[in-house]
């Protein structure tokens, strides 16, 4: 049977005005909805997790709007531990009839499994550390509004004979995790991003931003920023292949470091598929680079808890180039005789645990002076379609695109056709000549994070494209 | 209920001034199963119903959609897509049109012949592990993994021009995967291909048929003999390419160039555009004479992942020749897109991941058809070459000129004849140059439908599953290598 222990609440939530589709689910609709299906299910123990989410997202192309839409969608998640058994099952319907339902399913699945000798039992009640990310201003933006903005942009583009694309959204959204043990967690967080890549007739440029602040999302300096790119970057002249010094802008390393992420996963380390394995306390990377997972950070986006409910930790996981610390969900904390960190994914799953909010220190140079001190070298704007080739010494292929440079004589010297890279990433940190201020960053291939813009001696460019 | 649904997001939506309106209802149910080193990882069932609305008002596009299956929530949900559609046509520069099509009321579901929701999930993960111990007696084995995908979709499409389509789609698919660790290097092997399996338009007769238990241990031994296994040699090379690893070269290299939206620009921040521009349309010699590639959702062509009656733009399910004697004879294309270049018609490629995201031109089953090669002839008929199957990684740029590929494992062909394996094959080119090369093409018999899971694109992102047909082929001066060279 259910035991059902009195919730901790949250005593207010901050209500912000939904424009356009019907009234989002208030938190207190949530917390009616989770009181419901614990009451409804007849597990040993049962875990709900809720997540409704209010997105819009404006999308511009050949300096024209071609698409432009909206979602409201809700999504209850059931988990059931039955005799050391658990599964999960999902729903968006909200009737009695269904959460019975989604309850029983979720026990039925379970029972059917063999038993899971990694299981705990279900966490009580936590405390949480408050962060504060759901900005009114970022709910309340309208159609309009991003019409407006990228309106402008497409205008300027007009205006410089360029061709704008990208994208301008805004949403948020709201979750809730309780459990039968009394455990209630409740995140709610707003997010804008606007994305611009300007295309001339050989030459592009990029750029990209967001925040839980709509209006620290600058979409006419981000477009002039790409416009400028895609004008210096014209008739760009081909260079032969090979070995250069690399500087990367905070959005092409984000995408480069984003898939060194699960290698500080304690279960990848277990299951011998991270980079890591064999190698924590050992001198990977060049002294100054040092990595937390920091999900209190004032750049950071995120929940302060995992998908158990557990106060996620910040966590050292590289100081001055040695791999000091990995991350550790419940299961995979007991197994190992450590304290969990507070990064494992909602169960059951494959995978643990992994730090999502990874912060790098950073340095003081800026980009101007890495291309100053640089007498031949290669200027990145950003990294597209990268995939890991070789998962031990972590070597990753992909291109450039939307702004590559040469540097010759501590100036910009013009674009250059796009290169493929076959780059080991643990190489790169040990070959880091002048970091940029950590800054949050926003990419393609990776989430996002607080990374430096880097100066990379002998980045491995193995073939060139013919744009 | 789906047609009240429909009915009132398009009543409401014209009622507010759209010209045209489409509304698709799904009822998506998913279960997901894996295991890993003899416990069962994932365990998850999923459900999500709701409605799209898309629709044209003053002359731009509004898309919006809700789970709030009230005729209030439905009716706001509507009124939401013209709202956002006026929107939009504050920088529009000329008002959306599509090509014509007629209306159609019409019901279908593809054959299959187990329910794979009615299989007990017990004997769904029975499954799952005794492949894993297979896998696992083999000494070296670091990792063993397996995973069970199996997809209800039911939609309703009904447009204001009078279209009411039913369709219902019963996907399944699996997979396992040996890794081992040794030293300071991590091989693998996937059975029947990476990244998931196999995946179709079928029942649970798929999983049954792809017999993983009997594959187990071959790939755990491969897994772990990969580690004695010479470097592949670099160089310009001879290739044999198996049929899974073609058929995600056909899908980087032909299937996403010849997408309308990206020729045109729709897609330059994210996904990137084509080398296929407007002009190289019937002009442009793609590939060689004996390469023949179609992109078919018709139910003759097979159970792929592209397969179905109708698109989510209410056409019909289509063949285009894409490739034709290795001439470049079609783009995949929508209604929109069909217009602005002329077509008298869309061929049928919308598609959507689910009710919460607007359609949009998606591959369908791109296929090359197959040759006369018997497989052992082809072998017999190759002096120096390297045979890769499988693929491990992938990677093509923003406009799909330039691709490198590696797999997991690679065979030398000396005198006719295949040799010791290699490890770490890879190998990279230009799209054209590369099917160019293309001198040989297996038959029939070694022709599948493979279907590719996990295909990404628009925004917000979307997930599609699409189909590719292949069988082994043969390419000439292909460069080998450079994903592992150290300069």
């Amino acid at each position: 049977m259910n035991r059902i222990m009195t919730l901790s609440r949250r005593k207010s939530s901050t209500r912000h005005a939904q424009p356009g589709l019907e009234t989002k689910t208030t938190v207190a609709g949530l917390e009616s909805i989770a009181d419901r299906v614990l009451k409804l299910s007849e597990a040993d123990a049962t875990e709900v997790e809720i997540g409704a989410t209010t997105d819009a997202l404006t999308r511009f192309a050949n300096n024209t709007i071609h698409q432009n839409v909206a979602e409201q969608t809700l999504a209850i998640s059931v988990r059931a531990v039955v005799d050391g058994r658990t599964a999960r099952t999902t729903t968006n319907k909200t009737d009695d009839e269904s959460l019975r339902r989604v309850a029983a399913s979720a026990i039925t699945l379970a029972r059917n499994t063999p038993k899971n000798p990694n299981l705990l039992p279900l966490l009580g009640a936590q405390k949480y550390q408050k962060v504060s990310r759901s900005v009114a201003a970022t709910a309340a933006a309208t159609p309009q509004d991003r019409a407006r903005a990228v309106m402008h942009v497409c205008r300027m583009a007009e205006k410089n004979k360029q061709t704008a694309a990208g994208i301008f959204s805004s949403g948020s959204m709201d979750s809730v995790l309780a459990n039968s043990r009394g455990l209630f967690a409740h995140y709610e967080q707003t997010r804008a991003e606007f994305s611009v890549t300007i295309l001339e007739e050989n030459s592009s440029g990029w750029a990209k931003s967001n925040s839980t602040d709509i209006r620290e999302v600058h979409a006419d300096a981000l477009a002039e920023s790409a416009s400028r790119k895609a004008a210096e970057s014209r008739k760009p002249r081909e260079l032969a292949p090979g070995r250069y010094t690399a500087i990367l802008e905070p959005a092409a390393v984000l995408d480069l470091v984003g898939f060194l992420f699960y290698d500080f996963a304690a279960t990848a380390v277990t299951d011998k598929r991270s980079c890591l394995t064999g190698r924590i306390g050992k001198k990977i990377f060049g002294d100054n680079i040092t990595l937390w997972d920091d999900v209190y950070h004032p750049l950071q986006m995120g929940a302060p808890f995992d998908g158990e409910g557990l106060p996620k930790q910040k966590v050292l996981l590289v100081d001055r180039g040695v791999p000091r610390n990995l991350v550790y969900a419940r299961a995979a904390a007991k197994k190992t005789k450590v304290k969990p960190t507070g990064h494992g994914f909602s169960l059951p799953n494959d995978y643990g645990e992994a730090p999502m909010n990874l912060v790098f220190s950073g340095g003081g140079q800026s980009l101007d002076e890495m291309v100053r001190t640089t007498e031949r070298g290669i200027l990145i704007t950003r990294l597209w379609y990268i995939r890991e080739v070789d998962p031990y010494e972590k070597v990753l292929t992909g291109m450039t695109r939307d702004g590559t440079f040469l540097v010759e004589n501590g100036n910009v010297a013009g674009g250059i056709r796009n290169f493929r890279f076959n780059q080991s990433v643990i190489e790169m940190l040990s070959n880091v000549e002048m970091l940029g201020p950590a800054v949050r960053a926003a990419g393609e291939e990776a989430f996002d994070m607080v990374v430096p813009a880097m100066k990379v001696r002998d980045f491995h460019f193995s073939e060139v494209t013919k744009f | 209920m789906m047609q009240d649904w429909a009915n009132w997001g398009i009543e409401t939506a014209k009622r507010r001034g759209a010209t045209y309106a489409d509304a698709r209802v799904m009822d998506i149910r998913q279960r997901e199963i894996s295991t890993k080193n003899g416990e069962v990882g994932t365990l998850l069932e999923t459900e999500s119903l709701g409605i799209g609305i898309r629709v044209i008002a003053s002359g731009a596009w509004g898309f919006a959609s809700t789970d709030r299956l009230t005729r209030e929530g439905v009716q706001a949900c509507a009124a939401e897509a013209v709202n956002i559609a006026k929107a939009s046509a504050l920088a529009k520069r000329a008002n959306a049109s599509l090509a014509p099509e007629e209306a159609y009321l019409d019901t279908w579901q593809n054959p299959f012949l187990k329910d794979p929701f009615r299989v007990p999930v017990e004997r769904q993960i029975d499954l799952l592990l005794a492949a894993d111990k297979e896998m696992r007696r083999v000494k070296g084995v670091t990792l063993a993994e397996g995973s069970m995908s199996l997809r209800r979709i039911e939609q309703l499409f009904v447009s204001s021009i009078g279209s009411s389509i039913h369709q219902i789609k019963m996907q399944s698919g699996a997979g396992i995967v040996a890794t081992a660790f040794k030293g300071s290097e991590i091989q693998k092997r996937s059975f029947p291909n990476s990244f998931g399996g196999q995946h179709a338009l079928q029942g649970y007769e798929l999983i049954e048929s792809l017999d993983l238990v009997s594959h187990a241990p071959r790939i755990g031994e491969e897994a772990v003999a990969l580690h004695s296994a010479a470097q592949c040699p670099e160089g310009t090379r001879t290739i044999l390419l198996g049929s899974s690893q073609l058929g995600l070269q056909i899908h980087e290299s032909i299937g996403h160039p010849i997408e309308l939206d990206r020729v045109l620009g729709m897609e330059a921040n994210f996904a990137g555009m084509s080398f296929l521009t407007i002009d190289k349309l019937r002009k442009l010699k793609y590939g060689s004479d004996m390469v023949n590639v179609v992109a078919d959702a018709r139910l003759e062509h097979g159970l792929g992942l592209g397969t179905f009656a109708y698109d989510d733009e209410g056409v019909p399910a289509q063949c285009t020749p894409i490739i034709t004697n290795g001439l470049f004879t079609g783009y995949l294309t929508n209604r929109e897109t069909a217009a602005a270049i002329g077509e008298k018609r869309s061929n049928g490629t919308m598609r959507t991941e689910s009710w919460n995201r607007l359609p949009i031109i998606r591959m369908t089953n791109i296929s090359i058809n197959p040759g006369k090669w018997k497989f052992d002839d082809l072998i017999a008929d190759t002096d120096d070459a390297i045979l890769m199957e499988t693929n491990r990684s992938w990677s093509i740029d923003d406009r799909r000129y330039h691709f490198q590929f590696s797999t997991e494992i690679g065979w030398e062909i000396k005198g006719g004849k295949k040799t010791r394996m290699v490890k770490n094959p890879s190998y990279s080119g230009i799209t054209t140059e590369f099917w160019n090369s293309c001198d040989a093409i297996c038959s029939r018999d070694h022709w599948t439908l493979w279907g590719t899971p996990n295909c990404g694109k628009g925004q917000p992102t979307q997930t599609m599953g699409t189909g590719h047909g292949a069988s082994p082929a043969r390419f000439h001066n292909i460069k080998v290598g450079a994903a592992f060279a150290k300069s």
